[in-house]
């Protein structure tokens, strides 16, 4: 004997669409650019931004490095955001979780 | 992303653990390439000269040096793919293809819509019969919900929010609180480390209507509306959201019982004192529920006794500092309070915010704090710019008096009390009676 068939409801809101979006253009060389360490203030990145930014001291010091830090954590920045779009060259965001 | 979006290269760096999230949340960015390095878990509590190990030694997902992955993300040409991107659709049917009843189990349970418990399968016919316990059209937009904030929201409409009622065993005269729940937005499955639920507190003539229980257990089993609105909660929380997937939509270490259901009602008739609504501003006559982020912690004890100072003083102290209680009370303790001169709950509430002290060092030595309040604090925000600037051994205050809640519910088998982790500040409260 077969079992009847049951039509139910999925259980799932809707999902945003999602658009393609391209990456920036890479560098040829960070030789001579400004690359900002941002932040993102989850505990002890900044330790962790201060060893990076040693790291590039020490071993790439043509690259000029900065530390950025963001209003407050896991908030959108747009001010910190315009920042970075206009002084620098590259951006390393860290550590995110 | 959006610096990226700009035109600055960009690299990300994660701790090891979260690498299938990382990727998830770039790939549903339409960036699957986006450019992402990680590190070992953990970073927090790691001494400088690890973090520089860390930063010298090997991506332990891409499997080469961090370095090296760090400069070649930013450096180079770009391939075909990180141009184009990548877009879709995720659409969702209203309906399942039509299957037997044991494979369509199987398939909820596979595809982690339920809680590991069984669930009622939401029939046409039972969500037809669900939608009659509310006006509202079953097209209409309730709200959005994430895991947590830089996640993408997504949207639902009342009928998938009857789906997930029926499915977690509510009855038809429980919806307008789920709805209320589900426009909350507040989600009883945050993906966060720390194992977060979502505590909710019933107010009004609605805990009758419908049969809610805040006597004896009244935060137990013992009633079929508590339980089953709150298990709609929960599972209206993860399937409406996008999911509650360990490793993609889930990250907390421990987890949390209180994730299964914590809907609770206030036992206002038996209260000295207002209940939690009329407190901030609704007629006793309305009808709310107030949801949490919370449950992080739970502290139990009697009283109050002759030593209910020092206990209370201590409770406070163990209490996590990033999340304030919620403070429990048997009516027989609350009428113990009134007996010591607290004849208004905001006494009380005043009481607890001026002895919940640790000493300065302790505050700030907590991941929540430094990650979260710390940058208030340095951007000269007060409290905490005081705080911050208090000698180490000095004691301070952990709490704000408008972050501290006080309910009485139980039944009177015993002057107990709780404290459960829950930042009123941070809670969200709706009218029920806009959802019938």
């Amino acid at each position: 004997m077969t079992s009847p068939l049951l039509t139910v409801h999925d259980p799932r809101g809707y999902a945003p669409q999602v658009s393609a979006k391209r990456l920036a253009p890479r560098l040829a060389t960070l030789e001579g650019k400004t690359l900002h360490l941002v932040d993102c203030l989850f505990d002890n990145s900044e330790v962790f931004m201060q060893q990076l930014q040693a790291w590039f001291a020490a071993h790439l010091p043509g690259v000029k490095t900065a530390i950025v830090k963001p209003r407050e954590s896991w908030v959108d920045d747009p001010a910190m955001r315009a920042r970075v779009v206009r002084e620098a060259d590259a951006a390393v965001f860290a550590v995110g979780l | 992303m959006a610096v990226e979006a700009d035109g600055v290269p960009t690299v990300a760096v994660h701790t090891h653990v979260f690498a299938r999230l990382a990727r998830q949340a770039a790939r549903v960015n339409g960036t699957p390439t986006l450019r992402q390095a990680f590190v070992p878990q953990p970073v927090v509590g790691v001494p400088p000269e690890q973090l520089r190990a860390y930063i010298e030694g090997e991506d332990p997902i891409n499997k080469r040096p961090f370095l090296q992955v760090l400069l070649e993300g930013l450096t180079g040409e770009l391939t075909a793919e990180d141009l184009a991107g990548v877009g879709f659709d995720r659409d969702t049917p209203r309906l399942l293809p039509p299957a037997p009843e044991d494979e369509l189990l199987a398939r909820f349970e596979q595809e982690r819509w339920t809680d590991h418990l069984p669930i009622v399968l939401p029939t046409e016919e039972r969500v037809a019969a669900m939608l009659a316990g509310t006006r509202r059209r079953p097209d209409e937009v309730v709200g959005q919900m994430r895991p947590t904030n830089y996640r993408e929201a997504w949207q639902y409409t009342v009928e998938k929010v009857a789906v997930n009622a029926v499915m977690a065993g509510a009855r038809p005269a429980y919806l307008p609180v789920i709805l209320a729940m589900a426009a909350s937005g507040m989600t009883a499955r945050q993906s966060s480390t720390t194992s977060w639920a979502a505590p909710a507190i019933v107010n009004g003539p609605i805990r009758h209507e419908i049969g809610m229980h805040c006597g004896i257990g009244a935060m137990g089993p013992y009633s079929h509306a508590n339980a089953t609105i709150g298990r709609a909660h929960a599972l209206l929380s993860q399937n409406l959201q996008g999911g509650s997937v360990i490793g993609d939509t889930y990250m907390g270490s421990l987890g949390n019982a209180y994730n299964y259901a914590c809907t609770w009602a206030e036992n206002e008739e038996r209260s000295p004192w207002e209940p939690l609504h009329v407190q901030h501003g609704y007629e006793a006559a309305d009808s709310t529920v107030t949801v949490f982020l919370g449950g992080w912690y739970t502290i139990s004890g009697y009283g109050p006794r002759d030593t209910w100072e020092q206990r209370f003083r201590h409770a406070l102290a163990a209490c996590e500092p990033y999340s304030p209680p919620i403070l429990l009370l048997d009516p027989s303790a609350a009428r113990g309070f009134v007996e010591r001169g607290f004849h208004a709950k905001q006494q009380l509430i005043d009481w607890l915010a001026e002895n919940a002290r640790v000493s300065a060092r302790e505050y700030w030595d907590d991941p929540w704090v430094q990650t979260l309040i710390k940058p208030h604090a340095v951007a000269g925000v007060e409290p905490w710019a005081s705080m911050h600037a208090a000698p180490p051994e000095q004691m301070v205050r952990k709490y704000r008096a408008q972050d501290i809640s006080v309910v009485v519910l139980g039944g009177e088998t015993q002057a107990a009390w709780k404290m459960v982790g829950g930042n009123f500040a941070r809670a969200k409260t709706v009218k029920i009676d806009d959802w019938r």
